[in-house]
């Protein structure tokens, strides 16, 4: 394989910040240091060198929904997000609730420009009733299980994954939590902006009752649960609460509830649907605290494209979701380390390492950037700002919640393996 | 038309009527109107917001001075019926009633300026939609000339040929809060080059 | 004003001219020939994506009455069941060259995105449980016919099913612009889970309120929105929120009985009350026209916008 360095970036990773070049040999980092060289070079002159990002929550739409992102046109948003390794979720169609459609995931993945990481489903067709086969979808490497899209609504179904998870080294419990029989119907969050627009609500109650539930649960099993997108200050709240006292629990928070508000909705624009909906300004408020504390482990994006024509549906008839694998990294400069909420190692703690670990990849991914780690980096600009043109991103769909936003800090090189598949803020494949 | 266009650039040119001449052009026509109608026994003035209305009054009241009869007097807002519609900002001034039923009846339309007979064009098709009058008659206080349609006036206070830069400047009692009426013609301080449009 | 998607997008002078144009269209649809040529050669399409009647009947009467053409696009026999998209629709109807389009959706906000798609004026004839403009403006313009233009200190009570009524949210901006208290009463699983915003109050219990009242408007129960799921039982709703005979005496003698209809006789209103002699809802209905002439007007007509 190749050789090159990247020259003049001030690495950041777990183990603090420093100046220094990183020489990259035969897909791993071979010298850390001043002054190295190398016949082909990557220009890092004011930009950071970090890990690669990790997303907990991508969801790639293949098998079945390939005319709203595939697994390569995602994996490229990835790339040029600056992930090394995304989390695909588990509601395609079929869904990754079988070892032969999670095999074809990760077959398809081994050509893609990051690390495809199968999660696998909690329940047979992420129909809360049985459970999926958990272990067989260990055996394929699986560690992330969760239903996402759908909240496990039985606590007894519940408690049995979490227990029959503590045989699976390594297995993780993901829960996407709102209370189904809550949120019936519901387009947006509960509260004056839905009371004033007649749309009918999803309380944020219904995601604080669950994540008190399975909080209570993970304490009963002692097995790990994940949070998915946990958006209210009442969630946050029990989160810290419950690490406090020790429980096995971890959360992450989608870079649109750090960002947006129920208000946003008020202009019956789809790309402002998400479950859990867009809150209120406490929330927001909450998250970031919960972020600059250390109560929130992760930014995952819930990266969720849809086509043109499902949102361009009213917005009560348009699927939730948003786009988030090309915005991320630079909505958590903009938003978090810009004003000083967060610093940078905590935003990249957040974004690479942190979800690395609660993934069970850190053993490739979010690793400290020394010889020997393998070359999963990437090359980040915190000062670039750029517009967000939704027909410029490589999803397959444009329907970003951030259009015509200015943002600050740009993906310059992503290296995967020791590929660059992204050179210069450019997809090279 | 006329009452528009407080334009700084406009001067004072002539005053068209005092209060006196126009108390007298009221007389007159009101004469003529019921010489011409051989009494005014089946006579309906019908005012065109926003001044016709207070000028048929007065007529109204100067026949019932000089000939003992009752005119009945109704006020017509042609805004619905208008031709440039969606061209210009249009709104109703004031309400349509007609008090008695027009069919069979004179119906004099009264409004202050005649100018291109748009508005009136637009009167004679709203009043025909009220019902079938034997004749429609038409009484003005000032013909500016200008027509773009082939209308005339049948009672006239005076012919006054102006050009289109010019303004012809009503102002009554009744509907503009002035001690006392006046007509005024108004126009720009230069007019070298202009076309006479009468 | 290119488009009317919700009263909050108007203001008081906005409101003011459309009332007084009710009122010029009102004696037109009663002379014998109750139209006018205002609208010649302009064309305003109906897009009814969920049922109604008698708003789309209203809407047609109106347009036609300021001679427009009226094109009629029927959903239940269209491309739509064909599973053709929104936008696809209305991009096909723009294509032919209009000038407006009627719009009711069952879901909130979509006159609004159609806005955003077409050039042609937009009127909101219901949305979801958004906004139901022209209903405001005519129930706003069937009380001022009574009781004036200023209806401060004026006591309104909108009572039922205010959650899912888009009739609640246009009429409570609508009458409170003009002065009116305005308090919504209903169980609290058919109010919204907060007022915040609302410029009115709310109230569970309907007799107290009703020697107070100078006008009281009844609200269907809608069923097909899941509001029959929010109480135990029909019975149980009449008795303690129907307009009962006994609770039409307890009225003031001029306090007016209104209701946006389709009517449920016998739950919300009893059939008597419905037809006696302060019912206005016959008014409304006449009314109606009126105010959708006047919105018409405004939209395509007075602006001046075309040159």
């Amino acid at each position: 394989m190749s050789e090159f360095v990247i020259r003049g970036g001030e690495v950041v990773d777990a183990s603090g910040r420093r100046t220094a070049d990183v020489l990259v040999r035969d897909g791993v980092v071979a010298e850390v240091g001043a002054g190295l060289e190398a016949a082909d070079v990557l220009d890092a002159a004011g930009a950071i060198v970090t890990p690669g990002f990790v997303d907990l929550h991508t969801h790639l739409r293949e098998p079945g929904d390939e005319d709203a992102e595939t697994i390569e046109t995602g994996s490229r948003a990835a790339a040029l997000g600056g992930y090394t390794a995304v989390v695909a979720m588990p509601n395609t169609r079929p869904p990754l609730d079988d070892p032969t459609v999670v095999r074809a995931v990760l077959a398809i993945g081994t050509e893609a420009l990051c690390e495809v990481v199968s999660s696998g489903c909690i329940t047979r067709g992420r129909a809360g009733e049985a459970l999926a086969p958990m272990g067989e979808l260990h055996a394929l490497g699986v560690r992330v299980f969760t239903d996402d899209g759908s909240c496990v609504m039985s606590a007894g179904l519940m408690r049995r994954a979490l227990e029959y998870s503590r045989g699976l080294p390594g297995a993780v419990v993901a829960q996407h939590a709102e209370d189904d029989s809550m949120c019936a119907g519901g387009s947006m969050h509960e509260g004056a902006v839905s009371s004033r627009l007649g749309i009918p609500g999803r309380p944020g109650e219904a995601e604080a009752i669950i994540v008190a539930r399975d909080i209570r649960l993970a304490a009963l099993t002692g097995a790990r649960v994940h949070f998915l997108h946990l958006s209210t200050a009442a969630s946050v709240d029990l989160v810290r609460a419950a690490k406090r006292d020790g429980v096995p629990v971890t959360c992450e928070v989608a870079p649109h509830h750090f960002t947006l508000t129920d208000e946003a909705c008020a202009t019956f624009d789809p790309a402002f649907k998400v479950h859990p909906p867009l809150r209120g300004a406490a929330d927001v408020e909450a998250v970031r605290a919960g972020l600059a504390d250390g109560t929130i482990d992760a930014i995952a994006t819930d990266h969720a494209p849809h086509t043109p024509e499902t949102k361009e549906r009213p917005f009560e008839e348009a699927p939730p979701g948003m786009l988030g694998l090309e915005t991320a990294a630079a909505l958590a400069l903009t938003e978090l380390v810009e004003p000083g909420i967060l610093t940078l190692e905590q935003a990249l703690a957040a974004l690479s390492w942190n979800p690395a670990r609660i993934a069970g990849i850190d053993d490739r991914h979010g690793r400290t950037v020394a010889p020997g780690a393998p070359a999963n980096l990437c090359v980040l600009d915190p000062a670039a700002t750029w517009t967000v043109d939704p027909m410029a991103l490589a999803s397959r769909a444009h329907n970003t919640p951030y259009a015509g936003r200015t943002l600050r800090g740009r993906v310059r090189h992503t290296v995967l393996r020791g590929e660059r598949v992204v050179l210069d803020g450019r997809a090279t494949r | 038309m006329s009452g528009s266009g407080a334009d700084a650039a406009m001067v004072l040119r002539t005053t068209v009527f005092s209060a006196d001449d126009l108390r007298r052009a009221h007389t007159r026509i009101a004469h003529e109107i019921v010489e011409r109608n051989r009494g005014a026994a089946d006579v309906v003035l019908v005012g065109l917001h926003s001044r016709g209305p207070a000028i048929a009054a007065r007529l109204a009241a100067a026949i019932a001075g000089f000939e003992g009869t009752e005119v009945p007097v109704g006020t017509l807002d042609v805004t619905f019926h208008r031709d440039d519609v969606g061209l210009r900002p249009l709104h109703p001034a004031g309400p349509t009633v007609v008090p008695v039923d027009v069919t069979g009846r004179v119906v004099v339309l009264v409004d202050d300026v005649l100018f291109t007979g748009r508005t009136i064009r637009a009167a004679m098709d709203a009043t025909t939609e009220l019902g079938r009058p034997r004749s429609i008659q038409l009484a003005v206080l000032v013909d500016r000339g200008g027509r773009e349609l082939p209308i005339r006036a049948d009672f006239v206070g005076r012919n006054l040929p102006t050009r289109l830069a010019e303004d012809v400047r009503v102002r009554l009692v009744e509907t503009d809060e002035v001690p006392e009426d006046t007509i005024e013609l108004w126009g720009p301080p230069e007019t070298a080059g202009e076309e006479v449009e009468a | 004003m290119k488009h009317l998607l919700s009263i909050a997008d108007l203001t008081r002078s906005d409101l003011d001219e459309l009332l007084d144009l009710a009122a010029s269209f009102l004696s037109v649809t009663q002379r014998e020939t109750p139209k006018v040529p205002a609208l010649r050669g302009r064309t305003v399409v109906s897009l009814f994506f969920e049922d109604s009647t008698r708003t789309r009947l209203s809407f047609e009467t109106a347009a036609k009455r300021l001679s427009a053409d009226v094109m009629v696009f029927s959903v239940a026999t269209s491309s739509v069941k064909k599973g053709e998209g929104l936008r696809d629709t209305v991009a096909t109807i723009a294509a032919m060259g209009i000038d407006a389009v009627v719009v009711r959706h069952a879901a909130a906000g979509a006159p609004r995105r159609i806005t955003e798609w077409i050039d042609a004026s937009i009127v909101n004839a219901g949305d979801g449980r958004h906004q139901h403009p022209t209903q405001a403006l005519l129930d706003a313009f069937t009380i001022t016919q009574h009781r004036g233009r200023d209806l401060s200190g004026m006591r309104v009570a909108i009572v039922g099913d205010v959650r899912n009524s888009r009739v609640a949210r246009s009429d409570v901006q609508a009458l409170s612009m003009l002065g009116a208290e305005v308090t919504l009463v209903a169980p609290p699983t058919l109010l919204p889970e907060t007022l915040e915003g609302w410029p009115c109050s709310s109230a569970v219990d309907l007799d107290p309120l009703l020697p107070d009242l100078d006008a009281v408007m009844l609200l269907r129960i809608q069923h097909e929105r899941d509001a029959s799921t929010r109480f135990p039982s029909l019975r149980e709703y009449t008795a303690r929120y129907g307009l009962t005979e006994a609770r039409a005496r307890r009225l003031r003698p001029d306090a007016l009985i209104m209701h946006p209809g389709p009517m449920n006789r016998g739950v919300e209103i009893a059939a008597a009350v419905a037809d006696g002699p302060q019912s206005v809802i016959g008014e409304q209905v006449t009314n109606g026209v009126a105010a959708r002439m006047a919105v018409l007007w405004k939209l395509l007509g007075a602006g001046g916008d075309v040159v």
